[in-house]
């Protein structure tokens, strides 16, 4: 069971969150990027062993969006919302 | 009887057949004579292809490798033990009711070796040809159902609509989504190719065949790192057990994939999800078929031995984990009742994960990447079902250099073309 920090509910349960993905960097131009570089960025998302930055929702609860690290091994949460914003 | 296994000997020089006449003979020894299924050899040098990955897709293409292209200078390298990675963390499902042109005449093939492979491996994989039955509670699942099914009669697949009446008489236990329910049951589909079977029946028969055509299986051997020559071609693995070399590197490691080939400096569009599992205490027999309930999120089959074997969703977002999470638990259990309010009394008796990668287009990848030597088999969502072929088109692509036919559209260039081939929605990925 993972709890996760919400800056304005407090730690509430996972089951209270919509999954948003990892986050991934600003959407370039696709008119001036590489086209190598355009297919990572539209296929490709960091899949480390380890901590992932990743977006939620607190659908269920004040409808906030945040931004956490969770480590993809143990699903700790290695940094809140607070501490990235 | 002498002629049939002179034969057998020939073909296989140093398999132990498995047969009435076998168990016979090694009874009145009191089984003490049984040789070992396979050998422990020393780790060489030097292969000429090695596979990382002694689970179904590892073991099946050093099978295809040696049975097919006469390649047996292989080593599968094993990071735990045979028959403990995926191949025993899934719920042996087969089906092909798979959506696009490309994926059902892979997913036909491979049900079909399946069907044969307890004779082709000469070990019982207790295939069990039983049917799925998918409960249908949404109008749209039921188009999107329909579709398969016109796509599926297309490659010889089987899928057919059944009414609520007959779904009810093949799943007498199915007692749940009446007229009153929050999503009643509108219909179901039902797919006759389906089975299941043994897993462990898989992982030990191919180990058993591959070891006697000269295949070396190597467990507790982790690959740390895969290595590359000054031109950028594969040159074999960094294990704890040493350095390996082969011209020719296989990546079978489902999760772990991208972990392994970033080592080798490659990007690719895969990410890692943990999808579970639970089992019940063994029942006396009570549904016959496969149940799949794609609108409520859940599916099961009972095993030989009685046990209800059920699986749900996967973690929400990326997860290396190998056990189910609570509330993953309790979303499936919430789901089953629904429909299956009777099973409120099973007590469940252990439950596993299994990390599987999924492909940015929930297809499977199959190619050689850009380094050269190395190829991937990879995206296996629900990949116990594709072992059979997956080892027949991995060992192709290996020994050839070429696509096999029936793979040739899930190469790596289809991401560099967006060419994707969609499969979200045929499997649990939602």
């Amino acid at each position: 069971m993972m709890n996760i920090p919400c800056p304005f509910c407090g730690s509430r349960n996972e089951a209270e969150f919509a999954f948003g993905g990892p986050v991934k960097p600003d959407r370039s131009d696709p008119n001036t990027v590489s086209e190598e570089e355009w297919v990572a960025y539209l296929t490709q998302v960091p899949n480390p062993l380890g901590p992932v930055q990743e977006r939620w929702w607190h659908v269920k609860g004040c409808g906030m969006w945040l931004t956490i690290w969770r480590d993809t091994r143990t699903h700790d949460i290695v940094e809140g919302p607070a501490d990235a914003e | 009887m002498l002629d049939l296994s002179l034969l057998i000997i020939k073909y296989m020089p140093m398999m132990q057949k498995y047969s009435a006449a076998a168990l016979l003979r090694h009874g009145l020894n009191r089984h003490t004579t049984w040789p070992r299924a396979w050998r422990c050899p020393p780790l060489k040098d030097a292969y000429d292809v090695i596979i990382i990955g002694a689970g179904g897709h590892g073991l099946a293409t050093a099978y295809h490798l040696a049975k097919d292209h006469g390649i047996t200078n292989v080593a599968v390298l094993e990071r735990g033990w045979l028959g403990g990675g995926n191949i025993a963390r899934n719920t042996v499902t087969i089906r092909s009711n798979y959506m696009r042109d490309a994926s059902i005449p892979f997913y036909v093939k491979s049900v079909a070796l399946y069907e044969e492979l307890t004779k082709a491996l000469n070990f019982n994989m207790m295939h069990s040809k039983r049917t799925m039955v998918d409960v249908v509670q949404t109008y749209p699942k039921m188009r999107e159902l329909r579709r398969r099914q016109l796509t599926m009669d297309i490659y010889g697949s089987t899928y057919e609509q059944i009414t609520v009446d007959a779904l009810r008489r093949r799943i007498p236990a199915l007692t749940g989504g009446g007229p009153d329910a929050r999503l009643p049951i509108i219909g179901g589909m039902v797919h006759t190719d389906a089975g299941v079977n043994r897993h462990d029946a898989v992982a030990w028969g191919y180990a058993r065949a591959i070891d006697a055509m000269g295949v070396e299986i190597h467990q507790q051997t982790a690959v740390e790192s895969l290595v590359r020559g000054a031109d950028g071609r594969i040159e074999g693995v960094q294990t704890n057990r040493g350095l390996v070399r082969a011209p020719k590197v296989a990546v079978a490691v489902s999760g772990h994939t991208t972990t392994l080939t970033e080592t080798a400096g490659l990007k690719l569009p895969l990410r890692t999800m943990n999808l579970t599992a639970f089992v019940s205490e063994p029942v006396k027999p009570l549904v016959d078929v496969i149940v799949n309930c794609p609108d409520a999120g859940f599916y099961f089959s009972q095993s030989d031995k009685g046990e209800m074997v059920i699986g749900g969703a996967p973690d929400m977002g990326q997860s290396f984990r190998r056990d189910i999470k609570q509330h993953v638990f309790e979303d499936t259990v919430t789901a089953m009742l629904s429909l299956f309010p009777s099973f409120k009394k099973l007590k469940l008796l252990r439950q596993w994960g299994g990390h599987l990668d999924i492909a940015h287009d929930a297809s499977p990848i199959m190619d050689q990447t850009d380094v050269p030597g190395l190829f991937i088999t990879a995206g296996w969502w629900g990949g116990y079902k594709a072992i059979p072929a997956g080892g027949l088109t991995l060992a192709h692509l290996v020994a050839t250099g070429r696509p096999h036919d029936l793979m040739s559209k899930f190469t790596l260039k289809r991401f560099r073309h967006l060419d994707y081939v969609m499969e979200s929605g045929t499997t649990t990925a939602r």
